[in-house]
């Protein structure tokens, strides 16, 4: 099998499946940075264009990906898989979807490495970035900021799905064909967005002082140790090469030939320049975001989700705080507590929950965070009748004693919810509720057709009775009409 | 070797229309543009490199990915607004169809035109419909953005099937397969047209030409 492939063919070949796996983690990184991506077209190649397509390189990326590959790549048995996960501001977190790249054993031996398998990647990664705008966890990702953060983690071996929860969809982005086997891209995502925690209201701090500050913008008080993105641009790095990873970076100065394939041409040039001292990247938030307006996006977003999800019902659309929400959810923690999240004193955590940390700053590892109330506030089974209106207090602290026995299995508790300016002595209902009862109030009964076609039918029916009445008082109507004239 | 043919069929409120279209003709743009090509001696040549960029839509629930190329945006804008205009002013029941073809130029010897012959046909049918309230509109916001993410994941589907695709031309040859005159990127030589359908259900096309054929029957 590898003997009919040349030794350039091969070395090109494996260059080429190492760029396309750095490459599908900036794009898929990049797709979850929570801000709109654009680069230019340069209609003269540069030479450190991989595949003909602007890409930028975040360094820590690149780095976290080499970190992982170890050298290797993704070969037959061998998958890379970069997992997206969402952490709340409380230290919940959840896995939102896992993309693969993979290798089977099926193999075309005709096709041109320089050529066709480079072309073909290139197209893969143009269906990469558009398949990456459309899975769940952009618009959640969009959204990220003041009550969440979206997460990245780059392993290599083998595909672990089970993170995803039930009923998770996949899509394939595409396949090429090499001779050393198929390359596959696709992506698992998850559908049930329920987020359970196993840490139960016991732990839970006091409601009251997290509630009731509406409009007031809070800063992640758990978060302290992350901070926003702040990848470098290869112009402001400390100086430095990385010491253990190759610090040269391949440049691709792909020609090709348009003449019989024989002749096919394919210049590769190396190009030295530093890589910036690593900085491991986990949080790559934007800046805080405005909460009400975010929340209410979110809400309106999710409360129409496809049936797998259920219905999806979120809380009342009003704003509301970080710490309060109507629904409580709990989120099964990985080996029975919040995923150890490695602290980072001046950039993001690596997202490396689940591995062990070892970091050159040998940070500790950050503790469990005790929380109140978990925020995000979806639920994938029916909504109840809404509640009636009890102090948030109350209601949660009763919650609270049902499931203090530590009930893993429950999904979610209902909370009532006051939001501010709102009085309940009129109506014994929230605004939220309010408008959605009365947002499509019924037809007025006269309007409605029945009732008018039912009269129609009653005044055709009795026309004859009135026609014969006529006739049989005819000269008294004619009598009538002369003392008129 | 036979055009292959895809339709693509999607339901919008009235002002969706432009950014539906727009969505689904970028999205298919992007993976029939290549750099710009450079051809050198001994006929190699090297390939510019394509940018791209996200697009939120305003009345969609949705973001597609373009390449950064602002004359071929404004292109397809334009195509589109004109579409969207033919199918305001229609009166008809709000359904058209506009047809995305790429196609290679066979040149012909004098006094012949060159052939324009199609390998790839794309087909978006539109359905405009009207809502009622602003709820009902809230949902058609997003779930015409689910919708058009799976188009997108349809269009994903046919292109990574590798199936035809005209060979790489010789620089002599280039202007028969690739649109060469933008700055920035360089798609494959396509045509964009459309058509609206009548209430009737057949298209207003056919009409004319059904008119014109009874006319010079006579």
């Amino acid at each position: 099998m590898d003997s009919d492939l040349s030794s350039q063919d091969r070395k090109d070949l494996d260059k080429f499946i190492k760029f396309f796996a750095l490459k599908t983690v900036q794009i898929i990184v990049q797709a979850r940075l929570g801000e709109k991506i654009s680069t230019c077209s340069s209609s003269s190649p540069t030479g450190s264009d991989w595949f003909n397509l602007a890409i930028k390189d975040i360094p820590e990326v690149t780095h976290e990906a080499k970190k992982a590959l170890a050298g290797q790549l993704p070969g037959i048995g061998r998958s890379m898989c970069v997992e997206i996960s969402l952490k709340t501001s409380e230290g919940d977190s959840m896995e939102l979807e896992t993309w693969c790249l993979e290798m089977n054993e099926k193999c075309d031996k005709d096709i041109k490495v320089s050529y066709t398998v480079y072309n073909r990647l290139s197209l893969l990664l143009k269906s990469l970035l558009a398949i990456t705008r459309v899975t769940p966890a952009y618009k959640l990702s969009r959204k990220q900021g003041h009550d969440y953060v979206i997460l990245y983690r780059i392993y290599f071996g083998d595909v672990q799905l089970t993170g995803l929860g039930e009923g998770f969809q996949s899509v394939r982005v595409g396949v090429v064909g090499t001779p050393i086997g198929t390359i596959t891209l696709s992506c698992a995502y998850r559908t049930n967005l329920a987020l359970m925690s196993s840490r139960q209201f016991e732990r839970t701090g006091p409601i009251m002082g997290i509630i009731i500050d509406h409009f007031v913008e809070r800063p992640f008080t758990n978060m302290a140790h992350m901070h926003p993105c702040s990848y470098r641009t290869p112009g402001e790095d400390e100086g430095g090469t990385y010491a253990g990873i190759e610090d040269s970076q391949e440049v691709c100065t792909t020609s090709f030939s348009t003449s019989p394939p024989s002749q096919c041409v394919c210049t590769v040039s190396q190009a030295h320049f530093k890589t910036p001292k690593p900085a491991l990247m986990a949080t790559l938030k934007v800046p805080l975001m405005g909460l009400g307006v975010s929340q209410q996006l979110y809400s309106s977003r999710l409360s129409y989700q496809t049936p797998a999800l259920g219905t999806v019902d979120l809380c009342h659309p009003t704003a509301f705080t970080a710490g309060a929400h109507p629904h409580q959810m709990v989120v099964p923690g990985k080996e029975g507590g919040v995923p150890q999240v490695p602290a980072q004193p001046n950039h993001g955590t690596a997202a490396e929950h689940g591995r062990i940390p070892s970091f050159p700053n040998g940070q500790s590892p950050l503790p469990a965070q005790p929380t109140s109330c978990v925020f995000l506030c979806l639920q994938v089974h029916p909504p109840p009748s809404p509640a009636p209106s009890s102090p948030l207090q109350g209601s949660l602290h009763s919650n609270s004693s049902s499931h203090s026995g530590g009930q893993p299995q429950d999904d979610f508790v209902m909370v009532d919810f006051k939001p501010a300016f709102s009085k309940d002595d009129l109506l014994p209902m929230d605004l939220g509720t309010f408008y959605r009862e009365f947002q499509n109030p019924p037809q007025l009964a006269s309007l409605s057709i029945d009732v008018s076609a039912q009269s129609m039918a009653e005044d055709l029916d009795s026309l004859p009775e009135k026609l014969a009445i006529y006739e049989k008082n005819i000269d008294e109507f004619d009598a009538f009409v002369d003392t008129l004239q | 070797m036979n055009c292959r043919s895809e339709v693509l069929e999607v339901s919008v409120e009235g002002r969706q229309v432009e950014e539906a279209m727009l969505a689904v003709l970028h999205t298919i743009l992007l993976h029939r543009s290549t750099g710009k090509f450079h051809y050198k001696k001994e006929g190699t040549y090297s390939i510019g490199t394509v940018g791209t960029q996200d697009v939120d839509c305003d009345f969609i629930d949705f973001t597609f990915v373009r390449v950064s190329a602002d004359e071929l945006d404004r292109v397809i804008r334009k195509a589109v607004a004109e579409f969207k205009d033919a199918l305001g002013n229609s009166g008809s029941d709000g359904m058209g169809q506009i047809s995305l073809e790429f196609y290679q130029k066979k040149k012909s010897r004098w006094p012949f035109s060159d052939e324009c012959i199609p390998w790839e046909v794309w087909s978006i049918k539109v359905n405009v419909v009207n809502l009622a309230n602003e709820q009902e509109r809230q949902i058609c916001r997003e779930k015409v953005g689910e919708k058009l993410g799976e188009k997108v994941i349809n269009i994903v589907e046919v292109i990574n099937r590798h199936d035809y695709l005209p060979k790489m031309p010789t620089q002599s040859e280039v202007d028969n397969v690739f649109d060469t005159s933008l700055k920035d990127v360089q798609p494959y030589l396509y045509k964009i047209t459309y058509q609206i359908t009548d209430s009737l259900g057949t298209s207003v096309s056919t009409t004319m030409r059904r008119l014109i054929k009874d006319t010079l029957a006579l």
